[in-house]
Parts: structure tokens; sequence; C-alpha cells
């Protein structure tokens, strides 16, 4: 501990005596469980986005996730874009998509009346943003026992693993925590969740367990929702479901890239051919 | 330029016209045209990729900044939504311009690392290798000013680590670091002044660029056999013997770019820059870019703030003054080789350095060995210690052998002329080049 203290010390003096108090966690031994093996539509290089699951990820994230937590960045329009949930090619503009303007319609957008200037809430359009659950960030956090819901528009980007990580964490959480574990009141232990629990461990200081604590209760349940495509909701699938979802959300442009990425190489490597061909005729004659 | 007569012929009255008044395409004809040892290998068509780099990231800078917005409030949403969502192949742009800058760096290590194995450095390119270290120099200042600017949880912490360095110095280093903050911390104004320098930097290595470049022109280029273009038939004309080997170079080169640019653009970027700066909230393990972590391993390995700051400065400075360090009379490692088996050594301990610089300072390097008696804070069998031992070599390379073994080493015969190892390369004797071996002194 003593070695440890010295170390906290050390470094704080490289960042800067300021950083004192904040670099004590920079030494914290964060951990976690292996994450669990999961296969996706869209993995290796040619992977794409499995509309179908998208479709239900995205009744997953609307009935479960977003009572607490945010999706600041993305539209309702970007539902129907390119490679989106509810892309139609009948509808190449996401505004006239009527699955994507009925999503819109059924939330209330925040906004100002300009008849009378009064804070009124009207039905959305494909152009408004998915609003937040909740009015700030104090007040997130307010609801949800100090801990901040993370904004989901980039979770999957945010966290080691994507949404391996996402699928582990909302299926790992465990009723009952490992014995020496004194898991704090509103608090759940979760081996997937990348965390240190040494501060509520009383146990052999060698066997801290791996994983962290969440503020969020597992999230889940079978049948939580209904699939429209008469798909079975296990807990499981859902996670699965939601997991891919946000992968889109947080790599919307995936299929364009992936789709552009083919023609590119084949460009090059036919183009890297000719150059050789012209490389070698041009030094024929030349000793080097 | 120098000793290299134009052959520019004006072919027309209005080229004669121009020819009398600017004569920029004599200018650029002489440079196609200039005398180029034909005895360049891979190694030497980097000079070529840092100049596709350079102009990749000017161009996709020039889009991205028409679409960012420079605003502690504005800079992630206008990068995250705007720019790869909304702006039609922004994640094209973005993506060329991040994994731009990693593989700028990629090719300028190797840039560099070829100047030091065949000894471009040495005398009469002195001043060519000071100014290609001014451009690492700037290139480095560039690349972490760009990587603030998306202002995610990495960039501002970056920001706040790097900046609070320079208030280790002396006298001028708290003065130094709220100039650089433009307050008392790392926040709006410090953001749009990385933004303004940002854009203005690159053009600033144009010009070093265009120095580098006339500096290369006045004694040619090097070469793998460090024997000087002694005859006509040493050398090859720039056009089109090296602008084809360049551009296929390039093009090999942009194959590599295009597997990180579309089929894993963030590998080497981190997932906490996903999240959006919180000055509340620091990230469990702050690095940087790869490209600097071999000085942020040495930076770590000692204990005093001062001394580590002046540490990670000299590493940068001994490359500034290697050409005064270097005392042998032979070139090319090629025909050094005591020196090149110190030299790959010094590639590992940077490597070495590098990987130091990615852990945590009390990581453990052979596991379960424990740590190791406790000299200065830190068992042996740590990181610290490996960056110290490291940072040691990296040092006595540059201070103690590249000075000595100059003095000691019996380096292997030169040959005459470098066309002479070419005529033994069975395949590429030419017919017309049998009169070529007779050197000329």
């Amino acid at each position: 501990m003593l070695r440890k203290l010295f170390a906290a010390a050390q470094v704080a003096g490289v960042f800067g005596a300021g950083l004192l108090a904040m670099a004590s966690p920079a030494l914290a031994e964060t951990t976690q469980a292996p994450l669990k093996d999961v296969h996706w539509s869209f993995d290796g290089p040619l992977g794409m986005y499995d509309q179908a699951q998208l479709q239900r990820g995205y009744k997953v994230y609307h009935e479960v996730c977003s009572s607490c937590h945010s999706m600041n960045l993305v539209a309702f329009r970007n539902l129907g874009d390119p490679g989106g949930p509810f892309w139609n090619p009948k509808y190449p503009n996401p505004n006239n998509n009527p699955v994507v303007k009925a999503i819109a319609k059924d939330f209330k957008i925040a906004d100002i009346d300009p008849d009378s200037g009064d804070e009124i809430k009207r039905p959305g359009t494909t152009a408004d943003y998915f609003p937040a659950p909740f009015a700030n960030d104090a007040a997130a956090r307010a609801a949800n026992g100090g801990a901040m819901p993370p904004d989901m528009s980039l979770l999957a980007a945010a966290r080691e693993g994507g949404p391996q990580y996402i699928y582990s964490v909302v299926t790992g959480d465990t009723p009952s925590a490992p014995a020496g574990l004194a898991v704090p009141a509103g608090k759940f232990y979760d081996p997937w969740m990348s965390g240190d629990v040494s501060a509520f461990y009383k146990g052999d200081p060698h066997k801290i367990p791996v994983g962290g604590v969440i503020a969020m209760p597992p999230p889940l349940t079978d049948d939580r929702v209904t699939f429209d495509d008469g798909t079975k909701a296990t807990v499981d699938q859902e996670a699965k479901d939601v997991a891919a979802f946000l992968q889109w959300a947080s790599d919307p442009k995936m299929e364009e890239r992936k789709q552009t990425g083919v023609a590119v190489m084949i460009f090059l490597i036919l183009f890297s051919g000719l150059l050789y061909g012209s490389y070698r005729e041009i030094w024929r004659k030349v000793g080097h | 330029m120098s000793e290299h007569p134009s052959t520019y012929q004006p072919g027309s009255a209005i080229e004669r016209w121009l020819d009398a008044r600017l004569p920029i395409i004599r200018f650029s004809a002489d440079l196609m045209s200039f005398p180029t040892p034909r005895n360049l290998n891979y190694w030497y068509t980097f000079g070529g990729i840092l100049s596709f780099c350079l102009v990749v990231q000017i161009v996709t800078g020039i889009v991205l900044a028409m679409h960012y917005n420079p605003s502690a409030a504005g800079a992630f949403v206008s990068v995250q939504r705007s720019i790869m969502r909304d702006v039609n192949y922004g994640w094209l742009i973005r993506g060329l311009h991040s994994n731009g800058a990693a593989m700028f760096f990629l090719a300028v290590y190797i840039h560099i690392l070829r100047g030091m194995y065949y000894g471009s450095y040495k005398a009469p390119r002195e001043v060519l290798w000071l100014l290609g270290c001014v451009i690492y120099l700037l290139m480095m200042m560039t690349a972490f000013m760009g990587y603030v600017l998306p202002w995610g949880q990495m960039s501002f912490w970056g920001a706040k680590v790097i900046t609070s360095l320079f208030g280790a110095l002396p006298l001028v280093g708290k003065p130094l670091t709220t100039l650089l903050w433009g307050g008392f911390s790392v926040d709006d104004p410090t953001l749009t002044r990385f933004f303004s320098l940002h854009y203005l930097l690159p053009f600033v290595i144009a010009a070093v660029v265009a120095l580098h470049i006339w500096a290369l022109h006045v004694p040619g280029n090097s070469n793998p056999t460090g024997v000087e273009v002694k005859s006509a038939s040493d050398s090859v004309a720039f056009h089109p013997y090296y602008t084809v080997k360049d551009l296929f170079a390039i093009s090999l080169f942009m194959i590599l770019f295009a597997i990180f640019v579309f089929y894993m653009p963030e590998a080497m970027g981190k997932v906490d820059n996903q999240v959006a700066a919180d000055p509340l909230k620091t990230p469990a393990h702050i690095v940087p870019e790869w490209y600097l972590l071999p000085f942020y391993a040495i930076l770590r390995a000692i204990p005093d703030k001062l001394t580590g700051v002046l540490a990670l400065g000299g590493a940068i400075a001994m490359l500034f003054i290697l050409p005064w360090l270097d005392t042998s009379k032979v070139r090319s490692m090629r025909y050094r080789p005591t020196y090149r088996m110190f030299f790959f050594v010094w590639i590992l301990a940077s490597l070495a350095l590098g990987w130091c610089g990615s852990q945590e300072p009390d990581g453990v390097i052979i596991p379960g060995a424990g740590p190791g008696p406790i000299f200065l804070d830190y068992g042996i069998n740590t990181v610290t210690w490996l960056s110290r031992i490291g940072a040691l070599y990296y040092f006595a390379y540059f201070l103690v052998i590249t000075p000595l073994l100059g003095f000691f080493e019996t380096p292997l015969p030169v040959p005459d002329s470098l066309y002479t190892p070419v005529l033994s390369h069975p395949a590429g004797v030419p017919a017309g080049a049998a009169a070529a071996p007779e050197t000329k002194g």
C-alpha cells in the first residue's frame, strides 16, 4: 500500500501537483471478466447489419433503455438512412419513410409556440433528435442514485469490446455477490463491468473479485418486450439485439464504409499492379 | 540546382517569354531531371510517401475545418454528429485525417531510421538533416494539438497532462502554461488557440519541407553505399526513374492506409475519446498516441518532474546533434557491422520504451517473479525500471557509443563507387554499362 502511495505521488508529480487528488484513481486496478463470445452479422470486412435485428434492438432501446439513457446524436431520420433499422429503398429520403414518420410523431418534443411564445410540447418530426429522458445531467443523476446513465449514441464505440461488452454487462448482473463483497445499497455487482471493487471487499486481498459495481439494475427479463417478427424475447436475444442496435447507433455509416472500402481496395491493387509494370518497364535497361 | 546544368529548352515563344521573366517551367523541369543515384532502394521512397501524407492531411484538414466548431460546447458534437453522421462522406474525410496522422508518423519514423542507417545526416547534409528534425518537431506539435480538437476525454486529459509539463520549467513555467491555456485550466480558450495553431502549423511544415528539398538538391541524395555520385553513369534522372518508383511505393502505402480507414478506423484511437470531455472525471489511464509513447516512457522513468521534462526534450535533441556525435568517416552502416548491431538494439530499446509508455508504471514485466528489490520507489521487475534501462541505452547510444565507435571499430571495405555493387548484381547489368566501372576520383 505504501508503495502504491509512493507511485501515486510520483505520477502526481509528473502530472502536476494540481492533479494530485485525481491521480489516485489512475492507479486503481480496473478488472473485468473475459467478455462473452458473441458472433455478429457485422463482424469482418464484409459483415453488414442484420436489419431485422436492428429493428428488434430499436424496440428494446425504445421500451427499456430510453427511460434512463439519452441518445443525443441520433435523429429520427437516421433510423431510415441506408444501413439503418428502417431503411427502405422505396424512400431514399428517410424523411418520407412512413415508419420513421410514425416513430417521430409518437415523441413529444419541447418547443416554443411561435404565436404565443409559450413553452410547448409538439409531436416530433423526422428532423428532430431523440429527446433525452431527463431535463439535464443533475436531474439524471438525482433520479438514478447519483449515477449518470451514459448517453447511448456512442456507447458501443466508447467501451473496449463494443457490442460484446454491452451484451456481457446487460446479461451479467449477478443477484448474489461473491462472499466478502459488500455491494453498496442501490448498486449491483457485475463481473463484466470494467471496474474496481476492492473498496467494498473484505476477504482475501489476493482474491479480489473481477469486475465492478453498476448502478443499473439488471435491465432485461424474458418477454420484457414483444418482438414484432415473432422472435422469442429471451434475455439473451434482447441483449444481443440491443447491443447490435447500439453498434449501429455508434457507427451508422459502417455499411457505406465497408462497401466503399471494397471498391477502393480493388482499385488500389490494380493501380499498384499497373505502376509496378511501369516501374519494371522504365528500369528495364538501367542497372540498379 | 548547384552543379546540375539546366537542360530545359523553351519550346515556344510564350515559354521563352516566360523563361526570361519567371523561369518557373525551367525550375520544375530541372527538379524533374535532377540527377539521382541509381542505387536507391525502397527505403528511399518514404520521402515521396511523406509528401503524399502532408498533402492528404492538409486537404482533408481544410474540409474538416469547414464543418468543425472550435468551442468547448460545440466541438464534440460537430465532430461526432455533423462530420461523422451528416456530412457526405464526412466519416471518410475524418478517417483519412485521423488515421493519416498515424500513417504520417509511421512513414516519418521509417524515413528517420533510414537516414540514421545510411548515415544520411553526415557532411555535407547536416542542414538537410536539421531541417528534417525541425519538421518532425513541428509534426509532433501539430499532431498533439489536432488530437485535442475532437474534445473527447483523452483529448482533454492529454492536453492537461502535456501542457502541465511546461509548468515544471523554472521561472517561465507558470506564465508559459497560463499562456498555453489562455487561462488557468484547459478550457474554451485552449481549444480555440490549439485550433488556430493546428491550422497554421501544417503550412509552416510545408515551408520547411520546401527548404528540406532545397537542401537535398544542393549535395544531392545520399544512397545505400554512402559513396557520393562520382560520374554521370552513377545517377539517373529523377523523372521518370524515381517518380515511377515513388508512385508505386505510395500506392502500396495507400493500400495499408485504406485497410485502416475502411476496416478499422478506430484501431489506433482510444475508446475514451468517444466520450465528451469532462473536466471533473479523470480517465483511468491517460496515454498519448502511439507515436509519442517512447518519449512518454522516458518522462515517467525519472522521478523528478523537471529532470523528466528535460530528458524528454533531450531525447528529441539527440536527433538534432547526431551529425556532430558521429565520428566515423564511413557513412553507411552497410560497412559498419558493429555500429549496425548497436543501432538495431537502439531500435529495440525505442520499441520497448514505446511499450512501457502504454503500461502502468508499476506494472510487472516478468509475471510471477514479483516486483523484486525496491529502488527509487519501484521494484526492479516493473515497467518503470524497464523504462529506465531503455532510456539509459537510448542516451548512451547517442552520447557514448556513436562518438566512441568511430575511433574503435574497423569498418568493412567501402566500394570505390556507388555503382560497383550494382555491377555485381547479375540481373541488372545493362548492355551499355560496360564502360562505367572505371571510377573517377
